[in-house]
């Protein structure tokens, strides 16, 4: 950041970009600290969990696993096969957050699915400071997603409604994400695969035991499938489905 | 659980997390430098683990004694329908969850 006005002409181009993820982060962190609340976490939980982690999915799973006990090992690898995307996402960004400054960090940090659509589809205004505009998107979402999971977590706390249930918003969630990857040609066959092989291990392993079995299976599955994908979709395109 | 363990997984999952979002600014630093396979994987993966996040979530639902899952069945069914007639993911999580909410609390107690 050169000066302070540069960093807050930034924030008045940034701030208009960020409106449609506000209302999103609003609502499914709202979901998200209900749900942890709905476990015996208080609010206090939710924030940390959103600060600390900051991903949307494995938040929701994170719920899970800790109100289950899992072993460290099995969240670490589901961890890592939930956030293998980002990977790529940083990939795509390595040219992009090049030279912008001591929120470097912070950025490679904060890199969500939602902020990466809006850092790689808006242009950056000409007269903006690149480094304090990716910063502001960044830092704006993240408080979005961190006030929204706080605010459900107090709203369960204060307000005694029966939340039974209410572990289905996860389900809806990943339900939703399912579909769109079934409408894309080019994700239809891998998603199909996710459900086909966890389903046979969910079978053979029983519900206690079947996500690793299923994680391994799954990726031996694409490595399988490898040729076949890329002749389909072509490598290339798999690069931009975020 | 205690609270310990649960420390330790929040640990554990900022951890991972972080490793995937800097593995790529710190070690290939560009695409070319990115082993085949990693890029191929990284491509799939996300796809594929949502399948398996969704059976994940249905891994307890038992489907051989009343209500025979039927919540859930009718829940989805809602939920994919309203997501390809508005294609709104907020209108179908909310709406999903508030149905399936009525339905176990009140209509198949």
């Amino acid at each position: 950041m050169k000066n302070k006005s540069d960093f807050g002409k930034a924030f008045f181009q940034a701030f208009p970009r960020t409106i449609p993820v506000m209302a999103g982060y609003l609502v499914l962190g709202f979901g998200f600290g209900l749900l942890l609340q709905s476990k015996g976490y208080n609010f206090l939980w939710a924030v940390l969990m959103s600060v600390a982690i900051y991903g949307g999915s494995m938040q929701f799973i994170a719920v899970d696993l800790l109100s289950n006990g899992a072993s460290f090992l099995a969240a670490g690898i589901m961890t890592l096969m939930i956030h293998a995307r980002h990977l790529f996402y940083g990939l795509s960004m390595i040219g992009k957050y090049r030279g912008t400054g001591k929120g470097k960090p912070y950025l490679i940090y904060g890199l969500t699915d939602e902020t990466y659509s809006l850092v790689c589809t808006g242009d950056v205004p000409e007269d903006v400071n690149r480094g304090a505009y990716y910063l502001w998107i960044t830092l704006l979402n993240q408080c979005y997603w961190v006030a929204g999971s706080a605010l459900g977590g107090i709203f369960g706390q204060i307000v005694k409604i029966n939340t039974t249930g209410v572990d289905y918003a996860m389900t809806a969630l990943f339900i939703v994400i399912l579909t769109e990857n079934l409408l894309k040609k080019e994700s239809r066959i891998p998603a199909l695969a996710g459900v086909f092989v966890s389903f046979v291990c969910l079978l053979i392993f029983g519900a206690e035991k079947f996500l690793i079995p299923s994680m391994l299976g799954i990726s031996f599955v694409l490595m399988l499938l490898r040729p076949v994908l890329y002749k389909e979709g072509g490598g290339e395109s798999y690069e931009h489905n975020a | 659980m205690s609270t310990m363990h649960s420390a330790g997984l929040i640990v554990v999952i900022s951890l991972v997390t972080l490793l995937t979002r800097f593995l790529p600014f710190l070690v290939f630093r560009s695409e070319k430098k990115m082993p085949e396979a990693f890029r191929y994987l990284g491509g799939v993966l996300p796809g594929a683990i949502m399948g398996m996040l969704v059976v994940y979530c249905f891994k307890s639902t038992v489907i051989t004694s009343w209500p025979f899952a039927l919540p859930e069945v009718i829940a989805t069914i809602v939920v994919v329908t309203l997501y390809l007639w508005k294609r709104n993911t907020l209108l179908s999580v909310a709406g999903g969850t508030i149905l399936y909410m009525v339905l176990i609390q009140g209509v198949f107690v």
